[in-house]
């Protein structure tokens, strides 16, 4: 039977996820982590780096949530501070002068939201992002593997194509969020999830994402799930003339 | 337990029916402003509505402030509207209110604009409207703005004003930042001018995405300018954060925002800058 919204939620937050550093290290036979964004700090919570996808050359970026309590901390549970951003957007321009395609995997509640990242410029990072991926010439594919929060996942998800674990969510905030704004009441998230629209299912029947990938409970078969995907997309996307790559990615967005 | 039955009590029967009365006695007789706490006689505060002590600029509708900023202007795309894609309770009631409060279909303002010889594509966001929340029609009108002014060539002037997302619009909200950030490289790409005026409050998903993608970014002082609420950084933080974190002059000093503009000094500045700057 089909999963409820509500039921999606959890299963998209779930211990048991696969993390963004098995999907980096198990997707790509050579991985190489590169940390320098140029701003001032590192964020932990966005991995980034380049490796072989089936011998080619791509770059990678992977928000991960942490493993043990310690570094789920550090990582700020997966909320990106704008120093992984930029780190992103410093990959991302790398990867497009060297003709690389890009491929974003995405689980964040959001982008964290604390003083230090107010006052490094959070809103600005993202936005910075925004633009320059509209106009990257390269093609860059993202995989919403677990929660897709608000700007902090747009960030790294306004490429090419957008493509959906079917145990995720991509919404404008969160459904604890949406019922405390509506019904003043965090506890009836579920009764939010329902009337949000933030499954794969629904996001898929409104063109948001281009496609859902089936999730078993074997991490190896999620990978060989998301190989295969990315591998027919990324020789398609490949294939275009740049012009067309770039015309196609605005048509995207514009009908929105 | 009601002490007495309410439509006995005078509140209910006399007071409120005398609207001629009513209608005579200002709203706000005094106005107090939320940053320096200054009082100030409403009658005494001018067109341009700033604190005469620390120059904060009270939330203005677009209209209001149209009517100070430039000589001439050719308004675009007051036909668009938006559906109610969640069925969002309350949604349609909202959106016919601020209509008419606003005269605006939706809460951004656009269209070509001239100061002095100065031609240029203008859009002014209304606080006034559901906060300036970012809705598909306020997507919609800011990405035809630009594209509009990519065709012809003309520099753009954003006055932003938002608390963010619209929520009632879910994830097609969050669309609209990619939808006109690709329209606002477009128009840097053919070398145009793009002058952004912070004012208060900007927010959310509009701080991080086309207020902060100008060339040259302006705020009017002590204008509230973040990502997150002050709310939920205080909950994330435990801990309460400064008064001052999110004020334009905050960012100008973190090296996010170019100048800080008093409100009877931007017609000017936009001059100076759409001759100059661009």
């Amino acid at each position: 039977m089909a999963k409820s919204a509500g039921q999606i939620v959890a299963a998209s937050r779930a211990e048991q996820k696969i993390t963004g550093e098995q999907i980096v290290h198990s997707l790509l036979s050579d991985f190489m982590e590169l940390h320098a964004g140029g701003i001032g700090s590192d964020n932990p919570a966005v991995i980034g780096g380049i490796g072989l996808f089936h011998g080619q050359p791509v770059t990678v970026i992977a928000i991960d949530k942490g493993d043990t309590i310690e570094d789920k901390v550090n990582k700020h549970f997966g909320c990106p501070t704008p120093a992984g951003y930029r780190k992103s957007l410093h990959l991302m321009k790398q990867a497009a002068k060297f003709h690389r395609p890009v491929l974003c995997f995405v689980n964040t509640p959001g982008a964290y939201p604390g003083q230090e990242a107010e006052e490094t410029g959070q809103g600005a990072a993202i936005a910075q992002n925004i633009l320059e991926m509209s106009q990257l010439p390269i093609p860059i594919i993202t995989v919403i593997f677990g929660e897709g929060g608000s700007g902090g996942a747009l960030a790294l998800a306004s490429g090419d194509q957008v493509w959906m674990l079917e145990n995720s969510t991509y919404s404008i905030l969160s459904p604890e969020g949406f019922a405390s704004i509506l019904w003043k009441d965090s506890s009836r998230a579920d009764e939010a999830a329902q009337i949000m629209q933030l499954t794969p299912h629904d996001l898929q029947q409104k063109h948001i994402i281009d496609g859902i990938l089936e999730e078993p409970n074997d991490h190896r078969q999620v990978v060989q799930n998301i190989d295969r995907v990315l591998q027919q997309q990324l020789s398609q996307l490949q294939k275009m003339p740049v012009e067309d790559l770039l015309k196609q990615r605005y048509e995207r967005y514009r009908k929105f | 337990m009601n002490l007495y039955d309410h439509n006995n009590t005078l509140t209910a029967h006399h007071i409120k029916a005398d609207r001629e009365a009513d209608a005579k006695v200002p709203d706000n007789l005094w106005t107090k402003c939320p940053k320096c706490e200054t009082t100030v006689l409403t009658d005494d505060l001018d067109q341009y509505q700033t604190c005469p002590n620390c120059f904060y600029g009270f939330r203005i509708s677009a209209r209001q402030r149209l009517n100070w900023l430039v000589d001439q202007f050719t308004e675009f795309d007051t036909d668009l509207q938006t559906t109610d894609l969640l069925n969002f309770p309350g949604y349609d009631q909202k959106l016919a209110k601020a209509q008419q409060r606003t005269k605006l279909n939706d809460s951004v303002l656009t269209g070509t604009a001239m100061i002095g010889q100065e031609k240029f594509g203008l859009g002014i966001m209304d606080p006034t409207f559901i906060i300036g929340s970012l809705g598909t029609v306020t997507g919609e009108k800011i990405t035809r703005l630009f594209e509009r002014s990519t065709e012809q060539e003309l520099p753009v002037v954003l006055f932003t004003a938002s608390g963010g997302a619209r929520m009632q619009e879910g994830i097609m909200s969050l669309m609209q930042m990619a939808k006109v950030s690709a329209a606002v490289k477009r128009h840097s790409q053919a070398g145009l001018l793009y002058v952004v005026v912070l004012t208060d409050p900007t927010t959310g998903g509009v701080t991080a995405s086309f207020a902060m993608q100008g060339d040259i970014t302006l705020a009017e002082p002590h204008a509230l300018v973040g990502f997150a609420g002050r709310r939920v950084i205080e909950q994330m933080m435990h801990q309460k954060i400064p008064r001052d974190l999110q004020d334009a002059e905050t960012l100008l000093s973190h090296g996010f925002i170019d100048r800080i503009v008093r409100r009877q000094d931007e017609k000017q500045t936009l001059q100076w800058l759409l001759k100059y700057g661009g």
